[in-house]
């Protein structure tokens, strides 16, 4: 069975394709929703084609679909209604499926369930780093206004963050918006910082 | 209680009332709380909405019918019981080529007719065939290029290549070179212009005086079920295409819409579809179409059935589907007056008394019988003065050449 990929960060791309060569898919492609793309597409006649539901370049896709004659009246995955259960996962996990027309179902279900936990994975991988991202730049933010303070008001380090903290507390903010609102303040003053 | 709905868009000019509605406080005074979701492609906003994952989508109004008809992906019933504008399109085409076309830009968009045989002439003149980015093949751009091109012989399956992409991806593939031209919804158009890329052809207002754009699309299960929220959403965009339509607003309208949570293009090239002051080339001053884009004069939003054929007739013309009278049913059932009628009875929005109308019959302004209300029909006449009679759809297609 011939899978495509078509994806334009390459990471996911990546760890989809990891995913089904080690459940012994073997004859995977991945293809950039780029310039003549679906001219090449075309020539790979694959079989199943994935790709990130929210992706841009589904229109174009599916127009190709529509028109060619090389991939013989594909149709989407998602045709047998009975199973609910798994179309819903796949459109919460962002993926979409175009499939051979004749393909049996019990061949593609693996597939589309690999994808699924695949796209889930990679989700979460990039919320963490979201999440690693905001709170390093949090912490800069923090940085900077202790040493506002440590200046402005001869604190040492400690003190400094105590004070921050006492003031989120007792205006029920997060230290991290007390101290952008200092900086501001500041920089408005002309303060040094 | 606040009811929460999930609507997709995709960042067009036209998602102006939907974009007023949360703003401006027309949802919240009808309990409604909007998460409005930006999508970037037609077929994206298809899938939200098919499978459930938004209650409601500013979709086009073809798309609407061809999903209904099976005919894009998953068959799924569509209702549209509001329109959320109506024209707003526009052809745009490379400086070089449109150099080929009538040297005065205004007297290409007053003279679509002789624009369409100028352009049918500028296609020999062109070093491949045009390929023309459309934004979907079930969109009204798609259907009035194909509507105006063949007026002038132009086979739009054989003369020219049509390229589907959505919309904001446009100005990048005509600057790449990877089309020629495109038609879609504002502000696109205004942007390959601005950036020198390319001059205005032709504007949809002109080729349909009054032509079907987005409608409010529902699934219909979830739109029976939920009967009061749907009025009420109904009685939100209605109060906020007021707003969109009312010249004083354009400019806060404008500023809203150039927001990167909406359209995420500058204020400036978003106005102009609004005020209709279209520039057709760069550093020209713009040209008045004062009918360039309409959100709620003349029942703009009344889900015509009428309307709805036109656009199956089309369908059907160009070979996207097989002609029955089941077919045809199934195609005016998606735009639902009756909920229209139900949902804004006590509104002082003005209400026709007919669900069908001739479409392309009307010159000038013209009074209509309406059960409350004054209520006007602007000028909708077709550029080739072709009048579609719904009760009539074969003796209609009849009048088109056959498909080659």
């Amino acid at each position: 069975m011939r899978i495509v990929i078509i994806d334009d960060s390459g990471l996911r791309a990546t760890v989809l394709e990891e995913g089904l060569r080690d459940a012994g898919y073997d004859d995977i492609h991945i293809v950039p929703p780029r310039g003549a793309f679906v001219a090449r597409l075309e020539r790979m006649a694959p079989d199943v084609v994935l790709m990130d539901l929210g992706s841009p370049s589904r229109d174009t896709l599916e127009e190709m679909l529509m028109v060619s004659r090389a991939l013989a009246r594909p149709i989407a995955m998602f045709v047998d209604q009975s199973d609910d259960a798994m179309i819903g996962a796949a459109i919460d996990a962002g993926v979409s499926a175009y499939v051979v027309d004749g393909l049996r179902k019990e061949r593609v279900k693996p597939v589309l369930e690999l994808a699924v936990r695949r796209f889930n994975a990679f989700a979460k991988m990039q919320a963490d780093l979201d999440e690693a991202r905001t709170a390093l730049s949090d912490r800069k933010v923090i940085d900077r206004a202790k040493s506002i303070l440590m200046n402005q008001r001869s604190l040492n380090e400690q003190d400094a963050y105590a004070l921050l903290r006492s003031s989120a507390m007792n205006q029920g903010k997060k230290i991290v918006d007390v101290a952008q609102a200092l900086i501001t303040a500041s920089d408005l003053l002309g303060g040094a910082s | 209680m606040t009811t929460n709905l999930r609507i997709a868009f995709l960042p067009l000019t036209d998602v102006a009332v939907l974009a007023a509605a949360h703003e401006r406080g027309f949802a919240e005074e009808e309990g409604l709380a909007l998460d409005l979701v930006r999508t970037t492609s037609w077929a994206t906003l298809r899938d939200r909405l098919v499978y459930g994952q938004v209650q409601a989508a500013h979709m086009l109004a073809p798309l609407a019918v061809a999903v209904t008809l099976g005919l894009s992906q998953q068959p799924a019933a569509l209702a549209a019981p509001y329109k959320l504008n109506v024209n707003g399109n526009m052809l745009v085409m490379a400086r070089a080529f449109a150099a080929a076309l009538a040297p005065d830009p205004a007297g290409r968009l007053s003279d679509p007719l002789g624009t369409a045989h100028d352009f049918a002439a500028a296609i020999g003149l062109w070093k491949r065939k045009p390929v023309i980015g459309v934004v979907h093949r079930f969109s009204s751009h798609a259907i009035m290029l194909r509507y105006w091109l063949a007026s002038a012989g132009v086979d739009p399956d054989r003369d020219v290549v049509l390229r589907v992409l959505p919309p904001s991806l446009t100005v990048e593939a005509m600057r790449a070179g990877e089309i020629d031209g495109f038609i879609a919804g504002e502000p696109w158009g205004s942007a390959a212009v601005d950036a020198g890329l390319a001059e205005t052809v032709a504007i949809g207002e002109r080729i349909w005086r009054r032509g079907v754009e987005k409608v409010l699309a529902f699934r219909e299960d979830w739109m029976e079920e939920n009967p009061e929220t749907v009025d009420r959403l109904l009685r939100a965009v209605a109060r906020s295409a007021v707003w969109c339509d009312d010249p004083a607003n354009h400019a806060a309208l404008a500023d809203l819409l150039s927001d990167q949570r909406y359209v995420d293009q500058p204020a400036d090239l978003i106005a102009r579809a609004l005020s209709g002051q279209i520039v057709a080339r760069t550093d020209e001053a713009p040209i008045a179409n004062p009918d360039f884009m309409l959100f709620a004069r003349e029942a703009t939003p009344f889900p015509w059935r009428s309307q709805a054929l036109w656009i199956y007739s089309q369908l059907v013309r160009w070979g996207m589907v097989e002609h029955s009278p089941e077919q045809a049913a199934k195609a005016g059932g998606v735009f639902r007056p009756d909920i229209f009628r139900r949902a804004l009875v006590d509104s002082d929005v003005p209400m026709p008394g007919a669900s069908m109308k001739l479409e392309g019959a009307v010159d000038l302004p013209l009074a209509v019988g309406s059960r409350r209300g004054e209520l006007t029909l602007g000028p909708d006449r077709f550029f080739d003065g072709r009048i579609f009679d719904p009760e009539r759809i074969d003796e209609f297609l009849s009048g088109f050449p056959p498909p080659r």
